[in-house]
């Protein structure tokens, strides 16, 4: 029988960072905002992000980890003040990408200092939609400026400097992270030693596109979305619930899907009540998806978060459209991962990546690994992605010509 | 792909983790030199081009353990299959593509070597020789599918799908304005240069290669001609 304590490192295992706290940092002030790529700017900015392990004398052993769409800064560990701050989820179990982090684990504490903070924009402690706006008093919902990947990259070297830290041993990502640690590596070439991108491709794909925008409606359509002003009031959960239930089956395959629910009924062994309840397995599924999110997360961080995923093109932002020209600019080593059967950030268009660094004269890794969890592989496959984190953050780096 | 590796396995002996191609191949790459190396394996080869001649190195494979491998080694691979083209390298970007008993394992063998002269300004190839005369032996006269030291496998368990002799090699050269620049044999660990009679004693085979000037056109336009004159 699988427990708790067998899925999860508990916090006194050696091989968990612990109990964690996270930190929050000012990165700009009202006096000194931050300049958005949407043109306007904003301040205050504060940041909430963890770090587990110690910085080395040489400060040169910092891994910044970038979190995907509903991610936050808590990436490893058992949250101490997961009561306090009312994340009771975190109570149950540890972060996000436990398995990945720890002493011993491929992303070793007991070698690399890994920091992981939230994005601009969302709901775990860094300033977003629901935070005061200096202006009124009142949050900001949708006059929150519209944000970017580029704009939290940007706030992210502010931390980065904070901490006192030059060059990164390597920034990591998955989904919407690995395209933040692609960024990364365009935007501070001399920053970034390693870069690792995860099931993610250069852009998101029309499809994608089509996915976020059919969330977003059921999210601004939700009678009580109030234009973005139901703080204080009871927020637009259907919408959000339907918008996570849908962006759930863009995260797993056919394949996936079949051999984990199949055509289960619930009620396996009785007739079909010829209704319109969760019948099936896979609809209780995402019935429980939605409901555990609308729990936990933020309508307008969710509307903001997905329009920076749509708008992310690394090749219009970087090359004028030509990706390899803005590949020139890189001088980290590149590992790019493709999972075969996801089919939101497809193998073929993470590959895209991959070959606009060889046109652009530039060495790279790409791998394609074998996978049936569609999207979600870049977290289930602990084996495989482990064994690559281990592998390319602990091998010397490649030789990249000037 | 993934017949480099697999022979290290299986080959009689001890297992060496230089093979007679790899000294040829460091002394042919001058220092500096860009190297692709298709199915390159666990990448101890780029490994050493790129710590003993500064080389800048990237590797193809198809196998995904040896893809980790290389990582392993800092070794920068593309995990693809060289069958679906070299597409993402522009012309002339590489000083060197290597094609290390890779050739014979390949569904479309003569479109990657089209592109190795392409993406490459040399080409080194190596390849076990089906002219050897212990293949020829083991065939005439056993009436067998031979099984040699460069060809360790049986019929029904080798990778090499598309066996050719030296002299088959050279006629394509031939026909497709390809020069050789150098070769070597190897046979009974013996290890020469390309010489007359090859075809019979050469075990494998190691050759420099490269598209050779023609006036006005290029070898794919030679290709082109020549498909259409026929």
């Amino acid at each position: 029988m699988t427990t708790v304590a067998d899925r999860y490192a508990p916090p006194d295992s050696p091989a968990s960072v612990g109990w964690t706290e996270a930190r929050t940092v000012r990165l700009a002030s009202a006096e000194s905002p931050l300049r958005l790529e949407s043109g306007g700017s904003i301040g205050p900015v504060d940041v909430e992000y963890e770090t587990y392990g110690e910085l080395s004398a040489r400060r040169d052993n910092a891994v910044l980890v970038a979190h995907a769409l509903s991610g936050d800064a808590h990436a490893a560990g058992w949250d101490r003040n997961a009561d306090a701050t009312g994340r009771l989820w975190r109570a149950r179990r540890p972060g996000w990408w436990d398995e990945m982090i720890g002493p011993g684990k491929p992303i070793d504490t007991r070698r690399f200092f890994v920091v992981c903070a939230n994005v601009l924009g969302s709901c775990y402690g860094t300033t977003g939609p629901a935070s005061l706006d200096p202006a009124s008093g009142r949050p900001y919902g949708l006059r929150f400026p519209m944000i970017t990947v580029g704009d939290w990259v940007q706030l992210q070297a502010r931390l980065v400097d904070r901490l006192g830290i030059g060059r990164l041993h390597a920034v990591v990502g998955g989904s919407l992270g690995g395209q933040q640690a692609l960024e990364w590596a365009l935007a501070f070439p001399e920053r970034v030693a390693r870069c690792v991108v995860l099931a993610a491709a250069p852009r998101l794909s029309s499809q994608g596109v089509a996915f976020n925008a059919v969330g977003r409606y059921a999210i601004m359509n939700d009678p009580h979305f109030a234009g973005g002003d139901y703080y204080g009031a009871a927020p637009p959960r259907t919408g959000l619930a339907a918008a996570r239930m849908l962006a759930h089956i863009t995260y797993l395959s056919e394949e996936g899907m079949s051999s984990k629910f199949g055509r289960r009924l619930r009620k396996e062994g009785s007739a079909p009540d010829f209704g319109f309840g969760a019948e099936f397995e896979v609809e209780s599924y995402l019935n429980h998806q939605g409901r555990g999110f609308v729990e936990r997360f933020d309508a307008n961080s969710y509307l903001y978060i997905t329009r920076a995923m749509d708008y992310y093109d690394a090749a219009v932002r970087w090359g004028d459209g030509d990706l390899s020209r803005g590949c020139a600019r890189i001088r980290s080593s590149v590992l790019v991962a493709s999972f075969s059967s996801d089919w939101l950030y497809t193998p073929g268009h993470c590959k895209d990546f991959a070959l606009a660094m060889c046109r652009a004269g530039r060495t790279v890794t790409y791998v394609e690994a074998p996978s049936r969890y569609g999207h979600d592989a870049f977290l289930v496959e602990k084996d495989r992605v482990g064994d690559l984190l281990r592998h390319f953050l602990a091998g010397p780096l490649g030789e990249v010509r000037p | 792909m993934n017949a480099r590796r697999a022979r290290r396995r299986t080959a009689a002996g001890p297992a060496v983790g230089r093979r007679w191609q790899d000294e040829l191949i460091e002394r042919e790459i001058p220092p500096g030199a860009s190297v692709l190396d298709l199915g390159c394996g666990d990448g101890q080869l780029l490994e050493r081009l790129a710590a003993g001649r500064k080389a800048r190195g990237q590797g193809v494979e198809f196998d995904t353990d040896a893809v980790v491998r290389c990582m392993a080694r800092g070794v920068p691979v593309l995990h693809a299959d060289l069958d679906q083209g070299l597409q993402g390298f522009p012309d002339g970007s590489f000083d060197y593509v290597i094609l290390e008993e890779t050739l014979q394992t390949l569904h479309r063998p003569m479109a990657v070597l089209r592109e190795m002269l392409r993406v490459g300004r040399r080409g080194i190839v190596s390849f076990p020789n089906f002219g050897h005369r212990r293949v020829r032996t083991d065939l005439v006269e056993r009436g067998r599918m031979p099984v040699t030291g460069a060809l360790p496998y049986r019929w029904h368990d080798t990778p090499n799908i598309h066996l050719f002799t030296l002299d088959d090699f050279l006629d394509w050269t031939r026909d497709h304005g390809v020069g050789i620049v150098r070769g070597y044999t190897q046979s009974e660990g013996a290890v020469r240069d390309l010489a007359e009679g090859d075809n019979l004693l050469a075990e494998e085979v190691l050759l420099v290669t490269e598209a050779l000037p023609e006036e006005g056109k290029s070898p794919a336009d030679a290709d082109v001609a020549d498909r259409e004159g026929r």
